[in-house]
């Protein structure tokens, strides 16, 4: 397993989760998740949402979430989930981390967890924002999400990564 | 005050039924619940009924008689059985009638549930990460419960087991083979801690039920048992529930705890009085957090209890007598019926190799679902 080589071609799951442009310099942490944040009652929700659940206001604005935390609960998915996950018609499968990871005593967020060792995660870690690139396109392109790496791990190692494809299959151009 | 009462049950066998739509599973077991009755179909004055998969419930009017009843489709999930017997109680407690069924039914394919974020309100993405599995939500919550309360995670093998155990004794049950705590932690992992075993499948089956004012219930049966409450809650601000990409920094009791309690207060009944219990057991730990949730024990005592058989069928406080959904399987829209089905065997004293002895008098059920829901009742002879 690789990191992702700097300038492959890659997409965001979608825009709206982030602020910021996770793809300039494919650098973890540049970029934030996107959330909102009540301005009557300071509730804070993943992702940005209109209105206020917690005391039914309308007066909500985007809020940039922390980029470290700690973990609250984690589990493995052990099994290649069916459609709509990108990744279900892989040949390859590779368990990978869930969990919901408390940013700043603001929002739990549920996220993806990357790490080399899934056997060591606790709650209580500290981690950090990553970018994962969980999936690739029919043309190569990698598809990233977000997702949380235990601060303790050297940022250049990936374990639960698609193999990249051969650079014939790499799309012309930078992004 | 209008009572209501339980007055017909009907059952078609839980498992997989090739070449058997949903809907004929929804009508056999309908059949049968107005035949325990001494009714028939043109005596009933309503319906609520639900399917998740199988189709719309009311379409059952086509086998079951076109008689122009109020028949209402109820979609909530695994709460879905306990939601039409909610709407049921209440069409005849406001006394619009005096006798009517709830009916259950589900069909799914096998694997995993196959949920759309959309359908939750969830943008595309949340699904194409990998994010849209219950079991995920399972594996979750057990994690972070067995670490609050400092429980031994051998506890989820021990529940299943009893599972297995129960629906051996269960002529209508899906798994009828009962299997080791070994086999069933050794199994693979499907979202860790949990394993496959300790997990229910998607399955096929359908419950039906015939409820009355009880002021009339003898005409009916000699041994009626009375809805004493059913109450459907949704989720506050602050639980934590299957399919939420962020989760309040601080835990609120969930639909569970406000369902159960709710339920109990209405019954004029405490958990400590139910002599028999069925609530959801999704998974194993679902059954171990759901004893405390719903008051029937406290947080932590749940070993105790089960090291020393006291959830068992002859214990102090039997809980899934007929195997659960992890033995019956779920189809959900059937699911929270079956509950009250076996419940209702138990009170009449009718559950043959299942009883629970000593004459139970109360007994409780409880369904959970997404998006956070709950639904429990009451029942007592």
């Amino acid at each position: 397993m690789t990191t992702m080589p700097k300038n492959w071609p890659a997409r965001l799951v979608d825009p709206a989760l982030f602020v910021g442009d996770p793809l300039s310099g494919h650098e973890a942490g540049a970029p934030v998740l996107r959330g909102s944040r009540c301005s009557a009652c300071g509730a804070v929700t993943f992702p940005a949402q209109g209105s206020c659940a917690r005391c039914t206001g309308t007066d909500v604005e985007p809020y940039a979430l922390a980029t470290t935390g700690t973990i609250w609960s984690h589990t493995v998915q052990g099994f290649p989930p069916k459609p709509p996950y990108l990744g279900a018609s892989s040949p390859r499968f590779a368990p990978y981390g869930v969990g919901y990871v408390d940013l700043g005593g603001e929002v739990l967020v549920e996220s993806r967890i990357v790490t080399d060792d899934l056997a060591s995660l606790r709650i209580g870690m500290g981690v950090g924002l990553v970018f994962e690139p969980f999936h690739h396109d029919d043309d190569g392109t990698a598809v990233l999400t977000f997702a949380f790496r235990p601060t303790d791990e050297s940022p250049d190692e990936s374990t639960d990564l698609p193999e990249w494809p051969d650079e014939s299959t790499k799309k012309r151009g930078v992004r | 005050m209008t009572d209501v009462a339980i007055v017909g049950i009907g059952i078609h066998p839980f498992g997989r039924h090739d070449g058997v739509s949903g809907r004929e599973q929804g009508a056999r077991a309908t059949r049968s619940a107005l035949r325990d009755a001494g009714i028939g179909w043109p005596d009933v004055q309503f319906a609520f009924g639900g399917s998740d998969a199988a189709g719309n419930a009311d379409a059952l009017v086509a086998d079951l008689g076109l008689t122009g009843i109020e028949f209402v489709n109820v979609k909530n999930g695994c709460a879905t059985g306990g939601s039409s017997l909610a709407m049921a109680d209440r069409a005849i407690r406001s006394g619009a009638y005096d006798l009517g069924v709830a009916i259950g039914f589900d069909k799914h394919p096998p694997g995993a549930f196959n949920a759309s974020p959309a359908d939750y309100g969830i943008g595309d993405w949340y699904g194409d990460v990998g994010l849209m599995l219950t079991t995920q939500f399972f594996g979750i919550k057990i994690q972070r419960y067995l670490h609050d309360h400092d429980i031994d995670p051998a506890i989820l093998s021990m529940i299943a087991a009893k599972s297995y155990r129960n629906g051996s004794l269960n002529e209508n049950a899906w798994r009828r083979t009962p299997m080791s705590v070994e086999e069933i932690a050794s199994s693979t992992i499907v979202s860790d801690p949990l394993t496959k075993y300790m997990f229910c499948s998607p399955a096929e089956g359908a419950v039906a039920l015939v409820l009355c004012n009880a002021d009339v219930a003898s005409r009916y049966t000699d041994t009626p048992v009375l809805l004493r409450s059913c109450v459907m809650r949704s989720r506050l601000y602050g639980t934590f529930e299957v399919f939420a990409p962020s989760l309040a920094p601080a835990r609120t009791d969930g639909p569970t705890v406000q369902a159960a309690k709710a339920a109990f207060e209405a019954a004029g009944i405490g958990p400590e009085d139910v002599d028999v219990a069925q609530i959801q057991d999704t998974e194993a730990g679902a059954e171990l957090m759901h004893m405390a949730e719903t008051g029937l024990c406290g947080h932590g005592e749940q070993m105790a209890l089960i090291e020393t058989g006291q959830t068992e069928i002859g214990g102090r406080l039997p809980i899934n007598t007929d195997g659960g959904c992890i033995a019956n399987g779920e189809p959900i829209g059937a699911s929270g019926l079956r509950q009250v089905y076996e419940n209702v065997l138990q009170l009449r004293g009718a559950a043959g190799e299942r009883q629970v002895p000593n004459q139970p008098k109360v007994a409780f059920t409880h369904v959970y679902g997404a998006p956070g829901i709950s639904a429990c009742t009451v029942l007592s002879t």
